[in-house]
């Protein structure tokens, strides 16, 4: 045989074992002990990274999760399935978590809102309109129509409905509230799944000036407040509920002239949709 | 002084990455944050003092000895294979969030042709040890320069106003063409 290749083979033989051999020490030296609890968590959780729990990301709700700083129901968009895996992981109890909803508290769109004289011409997303002067409406508190909350939602539960309200498909919404923290106008609140009373409006305008900017508008009547003994409260022209003190059968929600204290699922498209 | 125009010379005037456009995939993968960014130059720098050192010491004390030469492409891949399985298990020890950050850019240092193009210049252009040295830190160093700054400039275009068809990849891109134009103002200085 060639004497070129047997030293050729040698060679680099040699210099694969000592590198070899080398990095099996640095191995030895260096191994990180991972707990391989957190590669299962991991892999429980829905890994959409949305940070809605507050930590980083799933992994670091993984991590956290193995060290006992956060509880197994920590994850608002896994719900209860997931709270119940990772609970089997971690051999605890889980109590049950009621789920959250995004609720949309305005109805005022395009056919109900009243506009501006001017036209706003500029970017078309809420945070811009908002910034700017406020987009075509003249309601200063309503919906901005430039669907900042649907563009946010990971899980496409949002859309835009005919009137240019955001509207909500309960079945893919994980209540992560990224919508929430999208709207430049708080309109969007989180709330238990089994509330379904509402004031739609978050007008803070004189009863005159809240009817000529939208015909959906709470006026501040405060007639749905007289009869409610506390769960309704006025504040600034605004029905506001109180739910630790509300109950729907005192609620006079027929005398309501615009409609804007009602029950959620009445008109509610999504449910349809569903 | 020898040694100080070999280290500007490859940190500056020939940078690796803006002159020669070796290793751009970190440059622009990595590049999205200044902190993540610096951690990838310093990895890349350290790998590439050690390859200049022990690909000079292989080269010259086994291949040239054997006359194996033509092994080179192969034992230097070896050894810069082996230093980033390395340098991967020691950011992994020293800091996870920097391991996840850094993510697949970590372990494709070993192709990361800025490395190998290290060692094969110090071939190409004969070097004694100490200047091969002094060449794969100015090297590092350079590739820390340009990733860095490139990171400084990709943060403050996140709050920029880029048009649509510009966004990601594009604007990097070009933002990488007008740096390596300025760096190309030192060309001339030394040669090679």
């Amino acid at each position: 045989m060639d004497i070129t290749l047997i030293i050729a083979i040698a060679t680099m033989g040699g210099l694969a074992f000592i590198f070899a051999g080398g990095l099996a020490f640095a191995d030895k030296k260096l191994r990180v002990e991972e707990n391989p609890l957190i590669a299962k968590i991991n892999d429980v959780l829905p890994g959409a990274n949305c940070g809605a729990c507050g930590k980083a990301g799933c992994y670091d709700f993984a991590t956290n999760l193995v060290e006992g700083k956060v509880n197994v129901n920590g994850c608002p968009v896994g719900g209860i399935e997931t709270a119940k895996l990772l609970a089997e992981i971690m051999g605890v109890e889980v109590n049950d978590t009621i789920k959250y909803y995004p609720r949309i508290l305005c109805k005022g769109g395009i056919n109900e809102a009243a506009t501006k004289m001017t036209k706003y011409y500029g970017p078309l997303d809420c945070k811009s309109m908002h910034l700017v002067s406020g987009g075509d409406k003249l309601c200063f508190y309503g919906c901005l129509g430039g669907g900042d909350c649907v563009e946010a939602c990971p899980f496409n539960a949002l859309f835009m409905n005919e009137d240019g309200i955001p509207e909500l498909i309960e079945a893919n919404c994980t209540g992560c509230s990224m919508c929430i923290k999208a709207c430049p106008r708080n309109i969007i609140e989180m709330h238990p799944a089994d509330r379904n009373v509402f004031v739609f409006c978050k007008n803070h305008d004189n009863p005159k000036q809240s009817k000529n900017v939208c015909s959906v508008a709470c006026m501040g009547c405060g007639i749905c407040a007289r009869p409610s003994e506390g769960g309704v409260v006025m504040e600034n022209d605004l029905a506001v509920i109180n739910y630790d003190k509300f109950d729907d059968s005192k609620i006079p929600f027929e005398k309501c002239r615009t409609g804007s204290i009602a029950k959620l699922h009445e008109n509610d498209k999504s449910t349809i949709i569903n | 002084m020898e040694l100080f125009i070999i280290f500007f010379s490859a940190a500056v005037v020939n940078n690796f990455v803006l002159t020669y456009f070796l290793g751009i995939c970190p440059f622009i993968g990595v590049s999205n944050k200044i902190s993540s960014a610096f951690s990838m130059g310093l990895a890349t720098t350290f790998v590439m003092t050690i390859t200049a050192i022990v690909t000079w010491l292989i080269y010259h004390l086994i291949l040239v000895e054997f006359h194996l030469e033509f092994l080179e492409y192969v034992s230097f891949i070896l050894v810069i294979a082996s230093l980033v399985q390395f340098v991967e298990m020691f950011i992994k020890k020293i800091s996870q969030p920097l391991y996840r950050a850094l993510g697949i850019f970590l372990p494709l240092i070993t192709t990361n042709c800025a490395i190998l193009g290290l060692a094969l210049f110090i071939v190409l252009k004969d070097y004694s040890f100490i200047e091969g040295i002094f060449y794969g830190v100015g090297a590092g160093a350079g590739f820390t320069l340009a990733i860095t700054i490139m990171a400084g400039i990709r943060e403050e275009l996140d709050i920029a106003d880029v048009p649509k068809p510009f966004q990601g990849a594009p604007i990097t891109l070009i933002i990488a063409g007008i740096l390596a134009l300025a760096f190309m103002g030192f060309s001339g200085m030394i040669s090679g």
